[in-house]
């Protein structure tokens, strides 16, 4: 079995009273998809959250290549090669798409200088087909090419973990595609993904495995045919009719 | 002793009209998350009204009654031109909006009635409580400030209008989805944040004399009362007047005066970084 | 350096050149009085722009930076005897070391929470100094008029102070220019654009707006001790003057916010506009009015100020110009 490259240790995380992820344990292995699912309010962002640093875990611990991460701040975590999207797009709006990818390329790992930088974000605008857009505020950009952009500014800083949270969400079918295209590529370059996603389909085809969170705590694990077929995770799914019509309708669009 | 008794007292009782300037800031940025920086400037107006008032020959109490309603329209005034269009644009546009406001009140204050200090002049009596002295204005005027605070939570809490205002402040849009006209509420409560800061200037102008810069004075000080108690929160911006006005009064026999601003100034930014919600909590 | 190539820094190094000059060659002491105040706002303006333009922090108090590096320089000359050059240099060094220290506590905070304790700062240093004997409390600070016989004399040594105004000016200038076009200013923008995400994406955010925090007062503090030598005295009401931070505020807005070029038109623009009205009878008691009403119209009308809108309008500029 490959090495670990991502160790999440009995993670808790709680918000006052509310405990939103509860004694969470998972590994994922290097050059591999991960999925992570579960119904709404499940506490899938804000494990996002606690892995790159945005949160403190209220107890447990991160581990990422062997380090302890977890206490860092979120710019620590980018610079040792973990980057993120975010499920609600946070575009820097007044800002080129060119110059919000070259961010992502200055202050990552590699921790560029500016040109050095510019170039490489003129290579990832191209490959995750933002190249029309270089010099769009993006602000200006609709909601598909925001997901794009924030994919493309992860992507920037040659992570060598990548966490997408819910990049398909709101993606027409065509654009989900592309999206789907995008996201092979980045696994083919090597980098590891942990990803979120609530179409289903679109999941089971990429992940090789799957872990499955419900009201903060971690109910299954395992490949997408077991996850698919585990009694615990059907029903709660279909506990929470929500999420059942959400996934209908996405289904359907 | 006695001296020190009194001045104490004597804090504790401006505190209260502190705490009612202090409930007119924090009462607007709890309901549109707007830092009102025209507020001193509207305190200054206050005083000048009840100035007016009092020379056309009104009772200095009674023209409290027109001062606030003059606050409440000026309020809808302000929050119309200047607030509204920008609302949900960055929080840092409305601050600066404010600003502006502030500088044309001030501006015009200044060119209409310079800079030099007024008085509004009528019989004033010491009362002796217990063997400590106090002014009457003093005292009429906290008692003021205490009534106006009662009247703001029973219209807040007792009153339809005064739950809507709580509503919008909670959640904007959830209000706005139950019905709610949220333009119309946050007009209103400008106006009554408003109204409130022009009162507390007129109390203030029946215990000191004032210029039409004084208003930037209270304006800091509403602005520590309502971080130590919470930005947002009424009742601690109350407390936080109060708890102003006993440091003040208990300083004030040891330290020229000069050095209080200071030790508020000092007090003000430690609080804003070592407790960014307030002693008493408030919303964020 | 790629600087040199840029069409802007050579325009910067004119302006510059004319503002030296323009007085200078006519011997024209008006002249250079009026374009002090320019000058002086100039300044204000393009350092104040990389707080409330760059990093997105409405810094309220910027004024603080002027009057403090004015007493230190005061202080330093007249009771110390140091000669005006290194008295400016180490009040700068001073001014922006007190700044930085400041800055890692009240950039803590953000937004309006912000804009409130630079207020307060200001506010805190005017009453501390107005209190402070050893600066002259609320008398502040005269300069013997032997003061100027080292720089050979009065008359020789404020054209020499003048033109070193300038300098900072220019200097304020190429400032921007380069913060700008650095490294240092992406990630600036970025914190001024989104500071969560930034912070996410690697910006180290805390020590990003320290030290931009922490820049702007530099060359300010400069100019503050140049000034008030220049007027032989400085006292807290006019070092700290409240309003005329407020003013910079108003000159960023004009010109531009966030631009290279906007901050220094708007404070060209600000200071002849109110030199037109101090001039009208009847007007001059209302110019905090206009530039109450002018703030508010570009807030509520134009928030991208005069560059904004002719970038809008004119795209390209933009490249030539940022
Ligand atoms: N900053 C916060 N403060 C308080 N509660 C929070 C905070 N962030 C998240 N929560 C709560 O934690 C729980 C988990 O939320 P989270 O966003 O992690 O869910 P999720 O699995 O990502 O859901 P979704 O599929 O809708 O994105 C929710 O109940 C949410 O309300
Ligand atoms: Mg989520």
């Amino acid at each position: 079995m490959k090495p670990a490259i991502l160790e999440v240790r009995n993670v808790t995380k709680a918000f006052g009273g509310l405990i939103a992820v509860k004694d969470v344990s998972l590994t994922q292995y290097q050059g591999e998809i991960l999925g992570l699912i579960g119904p709404n309010g499940a506490g899938k962002t804000t494990l996002f959250n606690v892995i790159n640093g945005v949160y403190k875990p209220t107890s447990g611990e991160v581990i990422f290549e062997g380090q302890k991460i977890s206490g860092l701040p979120p710019y620590e975590v980018v610079r040792r090669g973990l980057a993120r999207t975010h499920q609600i797009v946070k575009p820097l709006n007044e800002m080129t798409v060119l110059e919000n990818v070259t961010v992502g390329a200055c202050f990552g790992p590699q921790n560029l200088p500016l040109e050095a930088a510019q170039e490489v974000a003129a290579e990832v605008i191209e490959f995750t087909g933002l190249g029309k857009y270089a010099d769009v505020l993006a602000g200006k950009l609709n909601i598909a090419l925001k997901k794009r952009l924030e994919v493309a500014r992860a992507l920037a800083a040659k992570p060598r973990l990548l966490l997408l949270d819910e990049v398909l969400a709101g993606l027409n079918p065509s654009e989900v595609a592309k999206m789907l295209d995008v996201i092979r590529a980045i696994r083919d370059q090597g980098i590891s993904i942990l990803m979120i996603e609530h179409i289903m389909q679109a999941i089971m085809s990429l992940s090789d495995r799957i872990v499955v969170l419900n009201f903060g705590e971690k109910l299954a694990e395992g490949s997408p045919d077991e996850v698919a077929n585990d009694p615990q995770v059907i029903e709660a799914y279909l506990g929470d009719p929500e999420m059942a019509k959400r996934i209908l309708e996405e289904e359907e669009a | 002793m006695i001296e020190i008794v009194s001045s104490i007292l004597d804090g504790l009782l401006i505190g209260l009209v502190y705490g009612l300037a202090s409930i007119g800031l924090t009462l607007i940025f709890g309901v549109m998350d707007v830092v009102n920086l025209a507020h001193g400037a509207v305190i200054s107006l206050g005083m000048f009204s009840l100035y007016f008032f009092f020379g056309a020959g009104l009772h200095p109490y009674l023209a409290l009654i027109p001062v606030a309603i003059i606050g409440f329209l000026l309020g809808v005034l302000i929050y119309q031109i200047a607030v509204r269009r920008i609302l949900d644009g960055p929080p840092l546009m409305t601050l600066l909006a404010t600003f502006a406001v502030s500088m044309i009140i001030v501006g015009i204050g200044t060119a209409l009635w310079s800079t030099s200090p007024y008085n509004v002049n009528f019989k004033v009596q010491t009362l002796n409580i217990f063997g400590y002295t106090v002014t009457s204005a003093r005292l009429i005027a906290a008692l003021a400030a205490v009534l106006v605070t009662f009247m703001l939570y029973y219209f807040l809490y007792r009153t339809t209008l005064g739950k809507a205002v709580r509503a919008v402040s909670n959640n904007r849009e959830a209000a706005e989805l139950m019905g709610i006209p949220s333009q119309q509420i946050l007009a209103i409560s400008f106006g009554i944040g408003t109204a409130l800061a022009m009162l507390s200037g007129a109390l203030i102008a029946t215990l000191f004399p004032f210029t039409i810069l004084s208003g930037s004075i209270y304006e800091l000080k509403s602005f520590v009362a309502s971080v130590l108690g919470g930005l947002g929160n009424p009742t601690g911006a109350l407390f936080g007047g109060v708890i102003l006005g006993l440091i003040e009064g208990s300083v004030a026999p040891f330290i020229a005066i000069s050095w209080t601003n200071v030790i508020e100034f000092v007090i003000f930014v430690l609080i804003l970084l070592f407790f960014p919600t307030g002693l008493l909590g408030g919303r964020k | 350096m790629k600087l040199l190539k840029a069409p802007l820094f050579w325009l910067i190094v004119g302006v510059t050149a004319i503002f030296a000059l323009l007085p200078l060659l006519s011997n024209n002491i008006t002249l250079r009085e009026t374009l002090v105040l320019s000058a002086i706002y100039i300044i204000l303006a393009a350092n104040l722009n990389l707080m409330i333009g760059y990093t997105g922090y409405v810094n309220f108090g910027s004024i603080v930076f002027f009057g403090l590096g004015g007493y230190l320089t005061l202080w330093l000359v007249g009771s110390h005897h140091w000669g005006l050059y290194s008295a400016v240099l180490v009040a700068g060094v001073s001014v922006s070391a007190l700044a930085f220290l400041l800055g890692i506590g009240i950039l803590r905070l953000r937004g309006a929470y912000f804009a409130l304790a630079t207020i307060g700062v200001n506010e805190a240093v005017k009453d501390f100094v107005s209190n402070f004997d050893v600066w002259g409390g609320s008398e502040g600070i005269f300069l013997p008029f032997t003061a100027y016989k080292a720089m050979g004399g009065a008359g020789k040594a404020l054209w020499t102070v003048y033109l070193l105004i300038v300098l900072v000016m220019g200097s304020s200038l190429l400032l921007s220019l380069a913060v700008r076009r650095s490294k240092f200013g992406l990630g600036l923008f970025a914190i001024r654009e989104d500071e969560d995400a930034a912070v996410v994406l690697g910006v180290k955010a805390p020590l990003y707006k320290t030290l931009a925090y922490s820049l702007s007062a530099f060359l300010p503090a400069i100019a503050g001790g140049l000034y008030f030598f220049k007027n032989g005295s400085v006292v807290p009401e006019e070092a700290f003057n409240l309003n005329l931070s407020i003013e910079a505020i108003v000159m960023v807005m004009l010109g531009g916010q966030g631009t290279v070029t906007g901050p220094t038109i708007g404070a060209f623009l600000y200071e002849r506009l109110r030199g037109m009205l101090l001039t009208i009878p009847g007007l001059s008691n209302f110019h905090m009015v206009i530039a109450g009403v002018l703030l508010l119209l570009i807030i509520l009308f134009a928030p991208g100020g005069l560059m904004g809108w002719l970038y809008r309008i004119w795209p390209r500029l933009r490249r030539v110009l940022e």
